[in-house]
């Protein structure tokens, strides 16, 4: 094998290995992404519901929280990955005996991430719930409007801006969590990196590109939060 | 007056019949249950005595290799952690901005990525590591002396777990020393200056009491945090817990290798949650009022 300059190794195209490890970060954020609309809205309403009057919608949501934050992330994974097919397999038995499931890495990471980041997201939501005074309910109530906008229209604006950098922090542990995704197979920056560091032998190189590509994300997304902190902060001051 | 200040208006009545939420709340936790007793159900169905007698002792084997992980790497974190906490709160520029950055990267980047840079990432280094090698009593057939060099510490997957483990947590660790010791009011330390204390013992006597008790939650989620994370070294080959189970599930096929592991994890979790509830409302009892 011909000597590599790091150079060669870390250029775009055949050669190198830089277009890999680019198409793995574009497969993180992408995770990431997709994992937090998801995340986002069953958190709300796990938070929704923990601060219910209902004594049994309340423990429900408690043992959601208490499972899936209990849980190590790779356990879950795991379970979800290796159980759900063979749950499935013995479902779909009943219909096409001959019928196999094979479950995709991506949907698996992302389901498993949107049951971990909404519980730790519904704890922020649950305290920016207790934040917002009961006054605000009984004047959306008072003015006429129902359970559902009052709501959408005079609760959830302060919700999400009082939950902001909570789940600024759940975001950020999110973009960790990805990485997990790598050990069932998904092609995202970790597993790339992997690879390269097996074919050439440079596992410190390609593991610091990988570290620094993670560092990079979250530089990114914390510029990104600071700049919706801002506008958020400045739309407070004007009302 | 005092003829209508006793009348009190009565809370509303509770709601009775089924309004929805009630309805929901009743369908999600009738929905928990049915899938509780479905996994009892499939661990009743499944018992296998064989998969018992022969993973069960590697089961305990490996929840002791996971707890000794966390510990040690609890315990070498929070040394390194000291240094760490000082240079953030130092005032020197360099000091400050190296720590900030130690902690920026440890908190900043995936453990599995740290692990892995750790035990894949130092085997590029394997020549200048056999160079350093100090000279250790070693108790085989007798007394005699062994050369044992760095790389004889990172060949083993348990060592670089710890020694990756112990770096993020040093980092976690010291944010929630500053967190905790920023928490106390400036009049303190102005306080116990007044009184003629030195800086030393102002920390030991004054500051620490007070920031121990604001940094013990964080603290114990930390732990938590530990060893849930504690579960990632088993794909850098270290037989813990999840390693054994992998190792169960890899030979047997039988998922309830991951069911027993998911449970064994949930009740450490929940004993430590409750431990540290518990510890918390002994320490604060002189704060309530």
């Amino acid at each position: 094998m011909p000597a590599q300059s790091l150079w060669t190794l870390l250029s775009w195209g055949p050669d190198g290995w830089l277009d890999d490890i680019a198409y793995g970060a574009l497969v993180t954020v992408a995770l990431a992404l997709a994992t937090l609309p998801i995340g986002l809205t069953i958190g709300f309403f796990i938070a929704y519901a923990k601060q219910s009057e209902e004594p049994s919608l309340r423990l429900a949501a408690n043992i959601y929280t208490t499972v899936f934050r209990g849980l190590p992330e790779l356990v879950t994974l795991f379970l979800f990955f290796f159980g759900v097919p063979i749950l499935l397999q013995h479902l779909i038995r009943y219909f096409r005996p001959d019928a196999t499931i094979d479950v995709n890495g991506f949907v698996a990471g992302m389901i498993v991430l949107s049951l971990i980041f909404s519980s730790y997201a519904s704890e922020v939501f649950l305290s920016a719930f207790r934040a917002i005074p009961k006054g605000q309910y009984e004047g959306g109530y008072a003015i006429g409007l129902s359970n559902w906008l009052t709501m959408r229209k005079v609760i959830l604006p302060q919700l999400l801006r009082i939950a902001f950098p909570g789940l600024e922090n759940c975001w950020l542990s999110l973009l960790k969590d990805t990485s997990l995704v790598s050990v069932v197979g998904l092609a995202e920056t970790l597993r790339n990196a992997g690879v390269a560091a097996r074919v050439t032998k440079h596992s410190f190189l390609f593991y610091s590109v990988a570290a620094l590509v993670f560092l990079g994300l979250a530089i990114v997304s914390s510029f990104a939060t600071s700049a919706i902190l801002r506008s958020l902060g400045r739309r407070e001051a004007q009302r | 007056m005092s003829a209508t200040a006793t009348m009190v208006e009565r809370p509303p009545p509770r709601a009775r019949g089924w309004p929805r939420p009630r309805i929901a709340g009743y369908a999600l936790v009738g929905l928990w249950i049915a899938f509780g007793l479905g996994i009892v159900a499939y661990l009743v169905l499944a018992w296998n005595p064989a998969f018992f007698a022969k993973y069960a002792p590697a089961y305990l084997s490996g929840l002791g290799v996971t707890l000794s992980l966390v510990a040690i790497a609890m315990v070498l974190g929070a040394i390194l952690s000291l240094p760490v906490a000082y240079g953030r709160m130092s005032r020197n520029r360099i000091l400050s901005g190296l720590a900030y950055c130690y902690v920026y990267f440890f908190r900043g980047t995936p453990l599995l990525v740290q692990t892995f840079l750790v035990y894949y990432g130092v085997g590029s280094f394997r020549p200048q590591l056999s160079e350093f090698g100090i000279y250790l009593p070693v108790f085989s057939d007798g007394l005699s002396v062994a050369r044992f060099t760095l790389w004889d510490f990172f060949k083993d997957a348990f060592n670089c777990g710890v020694f990756a483990f112990a770096l993020n947590t040093a980092a976690y660790q010291a944010e929630i020393l500053r967190g905790a010791i920023e928490s106390v009011p400036r009049g303190q330390w102005e306080g116990a200056a007044s009184l003629g204390l030195h800086k030393l013992q102002t920390l030991r006597k004054i500051i620490l009491p007070q920031a121990l008790i604001v940094a013990l939650r964080p603290y114990g989620n930390e732990l938590i945090l530990m060893i849930k994370a504690s579960a990632i070294v088993a794909i850098i080959t270290v037989y813990d817990l999840m390693g054994n189970a992998k190792l169960a599930f890899a030979n047997s096929f039988d998922i309830q290798a991951y069911i027993w592991v998911a449970v064994v994890y949930l009740v450490m979790v929940e004993i430590l949650r409750h431990g540290i509830e518990w510890i918390e409302r002994r320490i604060t009892i002189h704060l309530k009022r």
